[in-house]
């Protein structure tokens, strides 16, 4: 029903919606997070994730059980990846299977709004000249 | 040190120094400079009293949009008292997806 994983491999796509298939499933909604090659306009090298591991796990996994309780998902997947990543890699997938398609939708991106705000990761932006860690300052 | 003869009173009374381990991440091991640094705490021992200390030691820290403490894996707040064994893990803002 629940799959959260953190990864230091590449992400698979058809892997996620395979995982979240389910017979009274009437859509599927999936988020795929990847690397983008600018921020304000400035080029970006890669992005360098991190993760207090257990705790990340623990909270992407309430993510998860709050979408099975108000959505009544029938399959949550989550995949965050962490490591050195690429331009147009991917970060994060988040798959939900639900009866109809609404709640999908809601679920999946309460989802990603959640995670970047409770789930212990942690991105840091690599420049030509500098890196910078990700929503740390005001 | 303390005299000998002194009632037990005498002795709880005296301010105790507690040593707390914790582990950084993102910015906050840069501003740490390391994975762990401990952190003394006299007579209180909230987390509210460590967020200030780490920020008394290490001013960076008050530049931050957000200070958090996970103990043993859960969000704590400031009211929350430390134990000494408790994994405890400064929390900068995270920025994951």
């Amino acid at each position: 029903m629940i799959d959260i994983q953190l990864l230091t491999t590449s992400l698979d796509t058809q892997e996620c919606i395979r995982l979240v298939e389910h017979p009274s499933s009437g859509g599927t909604a999936v988020f795929i997070g990847t690397v983008r090659d600018t921020t304000k306009g400035k080029p970006v090298i890669r992005l360098e994730f991190e993760a207090y591991k257990p705790m990340a796990i623990a909270e992407m996994q309430k993510i998860a059980e709050t979408i099975v309780d108000r959505w009544s998902a029938l399959k949550v997947v989550i995949h965050h990846r962490t490591g050195s990543l690429n331009i147009g890699e991917i970060a994060v997938i988040i798959a939900v299977a639900t009866p109809h398609r609404k709640a999908a939708f809601a679920a999946c991106e309460y989802a990603i709004d959640t995670l970047k705000e409770t789930v212990p990761i942690w991105k840091k932006e690599i420049f030509e000249d500098g890196d910078v860690w990700v929503a740390a300052h005001p | 040190m303390m005299k000998q003869g002194k009632g037990r009173a005498a002795l709880s009374s005296q301010p105790e120094t507690k040593k707390f381990r914790l582990l950084a991440f993102g910015i906050a091991r840069d501003i740490v400079g390391g994975n762990e640094v401990d952190i003394e705490l006299t007579d209180a021992y909230s987390v509210g009293a460590l967020k200030t200390a780490l920020q008394e030691n290490y001013p960076d820290f008050k530049r931050l949009k957000s200070l958090a403490i996970a103990v043993n894996e859960t969000y704590r707040t400031d009211e929350h008292i430390l134990n000494t064994n408790d994994e405890i893990v400064i929390i900068p803002p995270v920025s994951g997806g």
